[in-house]
């Protein structure tokens, strides 16, 4: 395999794997969140504005780790640096 | 497929370039200024007033409470910042039912725009309120040992709120890209209304974000009560 390969190759794999692992901690941590949101939410009705913000500034908090990683995967398919090194490599050749 | 809308170019003259961020940004702008300007020039008090009052009344009035909601009083003093942020990511995400539109909050320079923004914003409310040394003095609560957190904190939560609303916006428009080429009937459909929530939402914690770090730099119980009764009575 050329290095051309071996970069795409990874690059793929890798942005696989940034996805795949992580959009399961911040699903768990959703889930729990929501699930505590819910909890009070019927224990105290007339707290709902509270809870409400309060759980979507955390949710957006929680969520901003899978954003993050799907930035790094969408990095690492569109605008990949090295392989972008390498083909300016190459054609310098 | 392009990453985001700075590379959709319009217009290129040697080292000046027009591309779709900053045409879409300024016609935002101008819709966001002269409709204010339009609205706030035509305002009538009574118990009848004209449609658009009532869209402004209801936008002000709930922007003051969510900003007393979250701590600060005296809720004028942000309501211009906070209000502005707001509503700018607000119609940017919105305006995505117009064919043809994409929004310029799916850039990372229109979203870095706005964090250092709110960036700048925090030590400005903070020192107005508290003086330069209650400002500098909250690096080192609760003990000096927090500085460098507190300092990381600044910068890292800074990227945080650009690389969010990026990545958000982003997301939502790759979709659809990506929708339309295996699934092109109805899909692309519901998942743009499921982006036009998210664009809300995202409008909604990027303010309420800033508005929750401004309240924590300035500190629940330090605020100025009142103006007016801070002044001594003569």
């Amino acid at each position: 395999m050329d290095d051309t390969t071996i970069i795409a190759a990874a690059s793929i794999i890798s942005a696989g794997l940034t996805m795949g692992i992580g959009a399961v901690g911040p699903g768990m941590g959703q889930g729990r969140a929501v699930a505590g949101a819910l909890a009070a939410l019927a224990q105290q009705p007339d707290a709902s504005s509270t809870i409400t913000r309060t759980l979507f500034v955390g949710l957006a908090m929680i969520e901003s780790m899978a954003i993050y990683c799907f930035v790094i995967s969408m990095i690492l398919i569109f605008a990949n640096p090295f392989w972008n090194h390498v083909i300016a490599q190459t054609a310098g050749k | 497929m392009r990453l985001s809308t700075d590379q959709l170019i319009f217009w290129q003259h040697g080292f000046l370039e027009l591309n779709a961020t900053i045409v879409y940004t300024w016609g935002l702008m101008l819709l966001l200024a002269f409709g204010a300007k339009w609205i706030t020039g035509r305002l009538a008090p009574g118990i009848v007033v004209a449609r658009w009052q009532c869209v402004l009344e209801i936008l002000v009035l709930g922007i003051r409470t969510q900003i007393e909601e979250v701590g600060l009083k005296r809720p004028e003093t942000y309501l211009g910042f906070v209000g502005t942020l707001f509503l700018f990511i607000a119609t940017a995400n919105l305006f995505t039912i117009v064919p043809g539109y994409e929004p310029p909050t799916g850039s990372l320079s229109t979203t870095t725009a706005l964090a250092l923004c709110v960036f700048i914003a925090v030590p400005f409310y903070c020192v107005k309120e508290r003086g330069w040394g209650g400002y500098l003095k909250s690096y080192v609560e609760p003990s000096p040992i927090m500085l460098p957190f507190n300092l990381m904190g600044e910068f890292s939560r800074t990227l945080a709120l650009a690389v969010r609303l990026f990545g958000n916006m982003m997301s939502g428009t790759m979709i659809l890209g990506i929708l339309l080429l295996i699934a092109p009937l109805i899909f692309p459909t519901v998942m743009g209304a499921l982006g036009l929530l998210t664009g809300m939402v995202q409008a909604y914690i990027f303010s309420i974000l800033a508005l929750v770090y401004i309240a924590a730099a300035i500190g629940p119980e330090r605020q100025k009560t009142e103006s007016v009764s801070s002044q001594p009575k003569q």
